[in-house]
Order: structure tokens, then C-alpha cells, then sequence
């Protein structure tokens, strides 16, 4: 999957962490959000972030693929530092999908064109090739027939849904999901949630910052809890959501569940 | 007949003259050398005023085209992501925006030299020409200024989406953020262009040939008569009013029509 790359780093093979966080800090001028975040990712790994709102979680994962800069720490992605002023964003971006709580598709392109537009745009693909590569996304997501629409006239779950088809199309490796569902109906989160659990399944390897406790349990292969800017705890979701060792999750699970 | 004459510069002022009973009256009492009646003043005049109206129009036009073309990069300069090209981009926008337009008019039509030589070629600046770099200037910076505004009222997610999609600043401006900023734009706009019309006047002040100019010399060439002053004026605003109205009508409509639509 991973393209040769020109780079001074080492080549990443798919045997080493995928996402490589060491002591991650980061200040908003002088509020620290992050105060020494670590983890480890694989590749086709599924992996849930929880914890309360302002832990920095969503912070975290901006990171990965350098919408936030980090102050302190470093970040690699397949190898590639993310803390480095030459680092080239856009290499980066082009790697590493995500998907945002508001959806942000663009409302004067049709849900086909929001799809087909970084491809064209950015990696100058063909523009038929692109557009077969779309429908199928479309498909994928189960948005058949609503190619033509414009996001004013989808549901939430139908934007989120081509939200992640959008990010698809730049056949990412990582894709970051940052609480996608918490801005939808109750009704319309499972359709988001499934799609998502189809790509976890692939073999994507998924970061998602959520509050869905089911499906944490259900899909991640591990889970990190995080509060006021570190990782209190993490495991795999049996022995996270059965046996919690911090008072702090024990607290968090106890309100939640 | 003073009477008379008051109550037709009241009927033709408001646009209600009825052509009908115009020559019926007057005639009775018409001389040879009575002098004609206001109405007939302005239709036989109306022509030339017209002519002169095109001419606003034309001005108007120029200036909103050029204003616009210079404004649109100004606008793109204050969000350079350059600190002096933004600074400078916003100090030229905040100066020209808080001038008063005839003072910009005067200062276009006295720093442009009357003709410029380029090798052997001479070619001469008009006043016209000139006016329409006067009407340009505060175009400009009203436009820079709306498309400031337009960028900033889209939501950041936009950026962030786009950003995330590996596209470069460039490409997310011109792909992304502008296409969004014309619909925010257009109704503004529309309303600077109806404003920047009815400006245009001012260039009677500097000697440009525009409606203004021509219904003062068509008042002095009927000698000056108090009497056609409300009739010849109200003529001039009535064409102004009949161009300008229906865009501020359409506008109000867009704005409707964008609301609930976004």
C-alpha cells in the first residue's frame, strides 16, 4: 500500500507502528492542551480516543496530520516527522484522511463532485477515472442516486457519508475521524457508524475521536482514555470497558454508561 | 401663469405631468414671444439629457468593471498570508474607502496627466477617462473590503476541509473559497454599483460632459428661468431613479433569495 517515497526518513515497512506519537505537548499561548501524549498505531488497527470534552483528544488527532502544530515532541506518520518545519503538509494530508464533526463538504459542488474534486485538483488524476472511482465511493457509502445532490439537500449521515467517501478518494492510509457522529440524529449515527465499521473491517487503519461506547467496544482494537491533556489509561475495549484500572475512566465509564 | 407654471414644475418634479393637458392651457395665453412652457422644455431637450445619461451610465459602468478587477486583487492581497502584503493591501483599502468619492475624483483628475507619451505614441487621458479612474478608486476599495468580509464569514471548517484534502492555500482560494464568496457578494456589490451610478454626477463638478453638465447648460441656454430649474432637474433625477430602482429591487430579491437558501 505505502508508495515508495523520496524522503530522508527511513522507509517505513508495514511491520512498524503505522502513527508513532512520543511526548506530544501542545499550548494554545499559555492553556497546555497536550502535556506528554504517547501511542503507538499499526497499520489496519482500529483505534477509539475517549474522554471528556477539552482532553485534548480531538487536539491529538489534528495533529497527525499537521492541521494543529505541535510545540514539544514528536509525531511520525509512516516514518515521516510531523514535527518539522520542511515538513511537506500536503505529502502528508495526502496520506492520512479525516473526517470532522460538521461534515464541511463544500456546499457549491454536488455530493459526486465534492467527491471527485481533491483527486482532480490535487493529484491531477483523470477526470474519468476519478469519476468511475467516485460512483463506486458513492456506492461504497450507499449514496447511489445521490450523486447530483448538493449537501444542502442531504441528511446529516448523508453529508458525514460523503464526507468519508470525499476523504476516500485520495486513497488515504490513515483516516482520522474526529467525532463524526456527535453533531447527528440518533437515527442517522448507525448509518455513519457502519460505514465506518466496513473500513475498520478492510483492513483502514481508523483513528476515531468518539463518545459511542458501543461501538468502540464493538470495533476498536484498542482504546485510549485520555483527561486534561494525557493518556490516563489504555487497552484493548474487553478489558478497558470490564476492568478499568484508573480511578479517572472508572469515574468517566460510570457517568457515561 | 405663475400659478400655472408652479403647479406643472410640481406635476413634472413628481413625474405625474399629463401629457394631454400640457399645451392646452398655455396656448391660450401664448404670445409669440411667451416663453415655453416647462414640459416643452425638457421634451425638447430630452434627447441631449438622455445622450448625457448613457454617458453616466457608461462611466458607471467602467468604473464598476475596473473597480471590481482591482478590488477582487486587493481583496485576495489583505488575506496574504505575506504580512506587508496584507498591511498594505489594508491600508490602501481603509484609505480609499474612508475618502469622500469627489475628493478621489478631484485627485484622479488633477495627479493623471492629460495625455501620456509611451516612445512616439502620445495618447491623450480625457477627463472622462479620468473620472472613470476618480469612480474607480472607492469601487475598489469597497470591493476589497466585501470580499474580505464574504472570506471571513464562510466557517474555518471550510479551510480545514480543503486543507485536510491536500489542497494548496492557492488552489483552496480559487476552488473552494471564492466560488462561495459570489453569492455573498453579488447583492452588495449590486448595491455599490446603484451608489456608484448615482455618483457619477459628480463628475459635472469636474467638467466631464454627463448629465449633470448638460441639463446646467440646457437651464442657462433657456436663460436660466427659475422655473425650469425644478422641472430640467427633476427630469435628471427621474432617469436616475428609473435605472437605479429596479437593481435595488432585484437586490433585495437576491438577498431573499440567498438567505434561505444557504
Amino acid at each position: 500500500m505505502a508508495a515508495p517515497q523520496a524522503t530522508s526518513a527511513p522507509a517505513w515497512t508495514p511491520d512498524q507502528p503505522i502513527i508513532r506519537v512520543k511526548d506530544v505537548h501542545k499550548s494554545f499561548g499559555s492553556f497546555q492542551v497536550l502535556k506528554g501524549m504517547s501511542m503507538d498505531v499499526k497499520k489496519g488497527e482500529a483505534i477509539c480516543i475517549i474522554g471528556p470534552s477539552g482532553s485534548g483528544k480531538s487536539t491529538l488527532i489534528r495533529c497527525m496530520n499537521a492541521l494543529v502544530d505541535i510545540t514539544e515532541g514528536s509525531i511520525t506518520v509512516e516514518n515521516q516527522e510531523v514535527n518539522d518545519p520542511n515538513l511537506d503538509k500536503l505529502k502528508l494530508r495526502r496520506k492520512v484522511g479525516m473526517v470532522f464533526q460538521q461534515y464541511n463538504l463544500f456546499p457549491h459542488k454536488t455530493a459526486l463532485q465534492n467527491v471527485m474534486m481533491a483527486p482532480i485538483n490535487v493529484l491531477k488524476q483523470d477526470k474519468k477515472e476519478v469519476e468511475e472511482r467516485a460512483h463506486a465511493l458513492l456506492k461504497k457509502v450507499r449514496l447511489t442516486g445521490k450523486e447530483n445532490n448538493y449537501p444542502g439537500e442531504l441528511s446529516g449521515g448523508q453529508q458525514q457519508r460523503v464526507a468519508i467517501a470525499r476523504s476516500l478518494a485520495m486513497r488515504p492510509d490513515i483516516m482520522l475521524f474526529d467525532e463524526v457522529t456527535a453533531a447527528l440524529d440518533p437515527e442517522t449515527v448507525k448509518e455513519v457508524l457502519v460505514t465506518i465499521r466496513e473500513l475498520a473491517e478492510e483492513g483502514m487503519t481508523c483513528l476515531l475521536v468518539t463518545h459511542e461506547m458501543k461501538f468502540a467496544r464493538d470495533v476498536a482494537d484498542h482504546i485510549y482514555f485520555t483527561d486534561k491533556g494525557v493518556i490516563v489509561e489504555h487497552a484493548p475495549p474487553e478489558e478497558f470497558f470490564d476492568n478499568p484500572k484508573d480511578e479517572r475512566t472508572r469515574t468517566f465509564l460510570g457517568q457515561i454508561l | 401663469m405663475i400659478a400655472f407654471a408652479i403647479l406643472m414644475v410640481a406635476q413634472v418634479a413628481n413625474g405625474q405631468a399629463p401629457a394631454g393637458d400640457a399645451p392646452a392651457a398655455p396656448v391660450s395665453e401664448a404670445t409669440t414671444t411667451a416663453p415655453a412652457t416647462p414640459l416643452t422644455v425638457v421634451l425638447k431637450w430630452a434627447p441631449l439629457l438622455l445622450k448625457g445619461f448613457i454617458f453616466n451610465i457608461v462611466i458607471s459602468v467602467a468604473s464598476m468593471a475596473l473597480g471590481t478587477i482591482t478590488g477582487l486583487l486587493l481583496g485576495l492581497g489583505q488575506i496574504s498570508q505575506r504580512k506587508w502584503v496584507a498591511k498594505l493591501s489594508w491600508f490602501f483599502t481603509q484609505f480609499f474607502r474612508n475618502s469622500p468619492w469627489l475628493v478621489l475624483l478631484f485627485f484622479a483628475m488633477f495627479m493623471i496627466p492629460f495625455q501620456i507619451t509611451i516612445g512616439s505614441v502620445t495618447i491623450p487621458l480625457p477627463d472622462w477617462f479620468k473620472a472613470i479612474i476618480g469612480f474607480s478608486l472607492p469601487v475598489m476599495a469597497n470591493v476589497s473590503e466585501l470580499l474580505r468580509g464574504a472570506i471571513r464569514s464562510l466557517p474555518s471548517g471550510q479551510w480545514e476541509a480543503a486543507e485536510s484534502l491536500a489542497f494548496t492555500r492557492t488552489q483552496t482560494i480559487w476552488k473552494i473559497i471564492l466560488p462561495q464568496c459570489v453569492k455573498r457578494m453579488l447583492p452588495p456589490w449590486m448595491n455599490l454599483y446603484s451608489l456608484i451610478t448615482m455618483a457619477t454626477v459628480l463628475a459635472s463638478i469636474v467638467g466631464v460632459g454627463e448629465m449633470l453638465t448638460l441639463t446646467a447648460q440646457v437651464h442657462a441656454a433657456e436663460g436660466g428661468r427659475p422655473e425650469l430649474f425644478a422641472p430640467l432637474y427633476g427630469f435628471a433625477g427621474l432617469c436616475f431613479f428609473a435605472y437605479c430602482w429596479p437593481i435595488s429591487k432585484l437586490t433585495q430579491r437576491l438577498e431573499r433569495r440567498f438567505n434561505v437558501k444557504t
